[in-house]
């Protein structure tokens, strides 16, 4: 790890003016889950540390009847939070499905949008990846990308998306607030295209604040199931968040792509009356497996229908 | 050159104050400058639990918590734990190696804590899920729920 | 000859370590405080085969705490050396991961860091580093571990294979896996003078001893190793790897103590792995379900710098009889790390194999899988035309069916699919030299002093058993004193023989203390040769499964396991059970799980962390149970016991593959059994 020095931030303005004052590299702190691993293993280099894990640690309730969720607020809390159990129970189930307890008790909301791709050549300085030294090469699309996207890649980058908290978020509308503006969740993570190295829209000095999910009746019925090759701490090999009423529906994956997947043209087919088998067909046409993980089209197909069935 | 930065905090209730490499996790702080090798390093990213301690009242990997990013806090380490679940960890033969035993038994007084805290049903499924995040080797689950069951 | 009566061995004592462990005062290599020790950190090559060209230690040298940088330039000349050991003595890469550096420095985080200031150019040369059953370089070794002809023959298989009613040639696979114990390897070396102390997570201070004094061409005299708590080892642990000769090379050259411990993620390729196999099974039999043919072809890896030739097929040549048997072995030597032992290497993948094929005849036949084994059980052992000292594999298999509950037959219960599954499990009984000393303490109590190490196994506790039954006194008046080199010589806690091997000399150092007026005694096993008629000596188990697998997602959980067990006399009910169960639940990761993936054009392990190299947590672990059968062997040692550490392992992959199969008609031959492998199909 290479030195750096650490400020803690009194509030949102001292944190963005401190991380301004920085000669190179500060990256704001949160729970340190994601970045300090990242650190350990050399993949971030900053110079400095603002530490904005103290800020904005309440959930609030909106005056629409929707919540306001720190940035600080910790994944645990938010998960044992009575208004999400009841009334986005997917989102309370999807933070239970992530990490493990003594995580989630660190790890916060802002946090937990920003963590990186779990894509093994990306964690190791030694091999390539466009992601972490743009131009060296993506040794995954020849190689081992079993567990990486079938939907959303490029050339570039083949990478998945390891939260599941955003997943939930992504299927609830749910809107980022950064320092400067509020951006649609779905609009806030990006596909690889030629820039692997952006994960998010967010700019160097843009502060996530507070994540907004807006009042959903829908939502009150929604489930999270995530496949993984073990029963607990692991990342998905594919996880669905979906709300349906009978109505209503609100549909997104994981493990499919460099960011949650909303499945837009899923939740169009069946509000067109479509069977949920031929809705996650019609979500999952734009597929492109690479050579070992067409498996994935099949499992999200049928990880979708459950869910969609036990919500019926 | 090395940044150093001075923290305070408590261990085991005795008050430490000390100037830290910012890079110093709490782990290693208390390992290699405080003398409490209680706390296990199994991995060192979060990924077995082994170092689990009681930071302000709540399991965390003290692996990946910078300690200057924890000046002010109140740590409990397995030295500092004195609850009936350590006499049912050796009567139920909850471990084998040992090495993941103080992670365990800081993991499990958080998690009794949060269960209580949160009203949550604490069966031996939830146990088993809510103690995942520890990894035993050795394979003692089994004896580590059981032990966890007879204190709950 | 019948094994002596007992007070205290038998009963489930308490781990005598268990008070230290829960207070988090039991002391593991890296912990010792020493005086102004260095921190050392290995620096890994980063490519698969070639030469260094040049290195530059500039960077690293300025960085703020940095005393010295080590590498084959300048490090200590180790001319003894051999293997994996002969670190920093040329400029030869041999596979990615390899020690190439070390930084030494005054905090662990000015070592880390500096760590990645080393620069190395290579000559880079082409690597192969993927096993595949047609390899070019395979090659058949000249004897197999330990020391077994690597290939047997008798009769015709070929023919008798067309001859047979039924028949299968299948071929199984297993992945790399990796042992993954909770402690990574760490070592305290400390010199002085001519002498060298070593702090040491092992499973053997003499075993280490030696081979330190070897590769440092010093008198073992000169050799202190210490391992007095263990945070497990699985095989990994059980012969020196090379960062510890690199930690004692670090602190000749800065003149100071140095600790070291291996990243998890350096562990990878380090500290030994089990080598992939693939093995083609071919089994016939009669109407009866006789086995008529049984032909077993490994191929297997081993490395450019050393070879490690695991013994997979050799446990077939024991397990049943036939007419017409054939074992072979073959290896790639490849540009990998050299594989090494983890949990019952040999038995463990080859009963995979052999036990997922018979149960596959099993079907062809029409024959229900324990009454195929039971049917096929032999006399005596096929390999050796000996005795067997005791072999109860069908006591267990009828023992565990009865527990149970078996009755296989998929069932559906909502989404998910239920089947069941058996195997049977076997492990060879030994027995190997050791030296223990016992003291008569003024104040009643006596002290054991055995060069024994206790890795998780619950050595101290049943030694001390032991040598309480051979005093006559309460197990709280033994002191017991392991892990230490100082000690008399003693074998390492590896094979399932080390409760065996120490446990002779406790009771032969406790009688002779008993029957003369010495205070003191030492005792030494090693003359004791075996004039015995020759036995077969096995210990041996049926491994029971249920598994569930969704309909949906096909993830696979085992919800039920049971092994019974005959492997002689249980010394510790409590502690034997956990090591049972843990063997049994490194066989369900091993099903389910376990593997390390390589990329072939990086001559690279792709997963080399606990968040992508998946072990079972607690939730994979539902009901899983160990208990075993009365058996009495008095012919492997005093106390009437056989091993125990690896036995539970080596059936439970093939139960849980079975299991599958049972439940959803799928057969996967290539471990590990993830939904990828079943998604779609079911």
């Amino acid at each position: 790890m290479e030195p750096f020095t650490y400020r803690r931030a009194s509030s949102t303005e001292d944190a963005l003016a401190t991380h301004g004052s920085a000669t190179r590299g500060a990256k704001f702190l949160g729970g340190g889950t994601n970045l300090v691993d990242l650190m350990r293993l050399g993949v971030e280099t900053p110079s400095e540390l603002v530490d904005v894990s103290r800020l904005e640690c309440s959930i609030d309730a909106g005056e629409d009847g929707g919540l306001r969720i720190g940035a600080g607020v910790r994944n645990s809390e938010l998960a044992a939070d009575r208004r999400v159990r009841s009334r986005y129970p997917a989102l309370a189930q999807a933070l239970l499905a992530g990490a493990s307890g003594q995580l989630r008790n660190l790890a916060t909301t802002g946090g937990n949008l920003l963590q990186r791709t779990r894509c093994p050549y990306f964690q190791d300085v030694t091999k390539p990846c466009n992601k972490r030294e743009p131009g060296s090469g993506c040794p995954a699309r020849e190689g081992e990308h079993r567990n990486l996207a079938i939907v959303g890649h490029s050339e570039h980058c083949v990478a998945t998306h390891p939260s599941d908290m955003a997943v939930a978020l992504a299927a609830f509308d749910a809107v980022v607030h950064t320092s400067r503006r509020a951006i649609p969740l779905v609009d806030f993570h990006r596909l690889p295209e030629d820039e692997p190295w952006r994960d998010t829209v967010l700019e160097p000095d843009e502060l996530i604040v507070a994540v907004e999910v807006p009042p959903l009746a829908v939502a009150a019925r929604s489930t999270y199931r995530k496949v993984r090759e073990r029963a607990s701490f692991a990342f998905a090999l594919v996880s669905v968040a979906a709300a349906y009423d009978g109505n209503d529906i609100r549909i997104a994956f994981g493990g499919l792509a460099h960011k949650p997947w909303r499945a837009f043209a899923a939740e169009e087919a069946i509000r067109s009356g479509a069977s949920f088998r031929d809705a996650a067909e019609a979500e999952l046409e734009q597929a492109k497996p690479l050579r070992d993980n067409a498996y994935k089209v099949e499992l999200a197909a049928r990880t979708l229908v459950r869910a969609l069935e036990e919500l019926s | 050159m090395a940044e150093l930065q001075p923290i305070a905090l408590t261990v085991n209730g005795e008050h430490h104050s000390l100037v830290v490499d910012t890079r110093t996790s709490l782990l290693d702080l208390l390992r290699e400058h405080l003398g409490l090798t209680g706390s296990k390093k199994g991995c060192d990213h979060g990924q077995c639990g082994a170092c689990t301690v009681l930071l302000d009242g709540r399991r965390a990997n003290a692996c990946l918590a910078l300690a200057v990013a924890h000046d002010g806090a109140d740590v409990v380490t397995v030295e500092g734990l004195d609850h009936p679940l350590q006499d049912a960890f050796v009567e139920r033969d909850a471990f084998q190696c040992g090495y993941c035993t103080p992670g365990q038994l800081c993991s499990a007084v958080g998690m009794l804590d949060e269960a209580e805290r949160w009203d949550e049903r604490l069966d031996a499924d939830y146990v088993r899920d809510r103690m995942s995040g520890n990894i035993c080797r050795c394979g003692a689950y089994p004896n580590i729920v059981a032990a966890i069951e007879d204190v709950a | 000859m019948s094994v002596a009566p007992t007070r205290v061995v038998g009963t489930p004592a308490d781990r005598l370590e268990g008070r230290d462990k829960v207070q988090g005062e039991a002391t593991y290599a890296y912990e010792y405080e020493v005086e102004h020790v260095a921190y050392a950190t290995p620096v890994v090559s980063t490519i698969a085969k070639g030469r260094i060209r040049s290195i530059d230690s500039s960077a690293a040298l300025a960085a703020d705490g940095v005393i010295a940088v080590l590498t084959w330039e300048n490090a200590p000349k180790l001319p003894k050396a051999e293997g994996e050991l002969a670190i920093l003595q040329s400029p030869q890469v041999s596979y990615r991961g390899q020690i190439v550096g070390a930084v030494v420095a005054e905090s662990y985080e000015a070592a880390r860091h500096a760590e990645l200031l080393v620069r190395f150019e290579y000559d880079v040369e082409e690597h192969d580093v993927e096993l595949r059953a047609d390899h070019p370089t395979l090659y058949k070794p000249g004897k197999v571990n330990p020391e077994f002809p690597t290939d047997t023959e008798e009769g015709d298989v070929e023919r008798a294979l067309e001859e047979a009613a039924h028949a299968i040639d299948e071929t199984y696979t297993t992945p790399t896996e990796h042992n993954n114990a909770m402690e990574p390897h760490a070592t305290i070396a400390i010199w002085d003078g001519p002498s060298l102390t070593l702090y040491d997570s092992n499973q053997g201070a003499h075993a280490h001893r030696e081979t330190f004094a070897k590769t440092f061409d010093m008198p073992p005299e000169q050799v202190r190793v210490i391992a007095r708590h263990v945070g497990g080892g699985f095989g990994s642990k059980g012969t020196p790897r090379p960062h510890a000769v690199l930690a004692a090379l670090a602190a000749r050259h800065v003149e100071r103590p140095v600790k070291l411990a291996v990243t998890r993620q350096q562990m990878f390729t380090l500290t030994g792995y089990r080598t992939p196999t693939i093995q083609r099974l071919r089994l016939g039999c009669d109407e009866r379900g006789m086995l008529t043919a049984i032909a077993h072809d490994v191929v297997e890896q081993t490395s450019t710098v050393d070879e490690f030739a695991e013994q997979t097929a050799v446990v077939t040549r024991m397990l049943y009889a036939s007419p017409n048997r054939r074992t072979t072995h073959r290896l790639a030597r490849l540009d990998v790390p050299t594989p090494s032992w983890m949990r019952a290497p040999g038995e463990c993948p080859g009963m995979y194999a052999l036990e997922s094929a018979m149960d596959e005849l099993a079907i062809a036949a029409g024959i229900d899988p324990i009454e195929l084994r039971i049917r096929n059980d032999p006399e005596i052992d096929p390999e050796s035309g000996n005795r067997f000292s005791t072999r109860n594999l069908v006591a267990c298999l009828r023992e565990g069916a009865d527990r149970f509950g078996w009755k296989p037959g998929s069932r559906r219960n909502g989404r998910t699919l239920a089947g069941l599954g058996v195997a049977a499990s076997t492990y060879p009984a030994r027995r190997r030299p050791s030296q223990a000393h016992a003291r008569r303490n003024g104040d009643g109590t006596f002290t054991m002093r055995v060069g024994a190490v206790d890795i998780g196994t619950g050595a101290r506790t049943v030694l001390a058993q032991i040598a309480a039954d051979e005093l006559a006194v309460e197990l709280d008046r033994i002191h017991i004193e392991i892990g230490d080199s100082a000690f008399g010589s003693a074998p390492v806690a590896g094979g399932s023989a080390g409760a065996s091997s120490w446990g002779t000399a406790v009771v032969r150092a406790c009688r002779l203390l008993r029957a003369g007026d010495e205070d003191e005694v030492h005792v030494d096993t090693s003359d004791s040769a075996d004039a015995e008629e020759p036995l077969a000596k096995h210990g041996f188990g049926a491994i029971f499964v249920e598994a569930h697998v969704d309909v949906d997602t096909a993830e696979v959980r085992v919800a039920r396991a049971l092994g019974v067990f005959g492997v002689g006399r249980i010394l510790n009910p409590k502690t034997a059970r956990s090591q049972l169960i843990g063997g049994m639940t490194m066989g369900i990761g091993m099903a389910l799980m376990e593997e390390t993936r390589v990329d072939g054009r990086l001559g690279a392990f792709v997963d080399q962390d606990l968040a992508m190299y998946h072990v079972p947590v607690n939730a994979d672990v539902l009901d899983v149970d160990a208990t075993w059968i009365d058996e009495d062997d008095p012919h492997i040692n005093p106390m009437g016991a056989k091993g125990i550490g690896e036995i539970g392992i080596v059936g439970t992959a093939a139960a849980v593959a079975n299991a599958v199969h049972d439940a959803t008609g799928v057969r996967v031959r290539d471990l590990p059994i993830t939904p990828d492998k079943l998604v779609g199909r079911i």
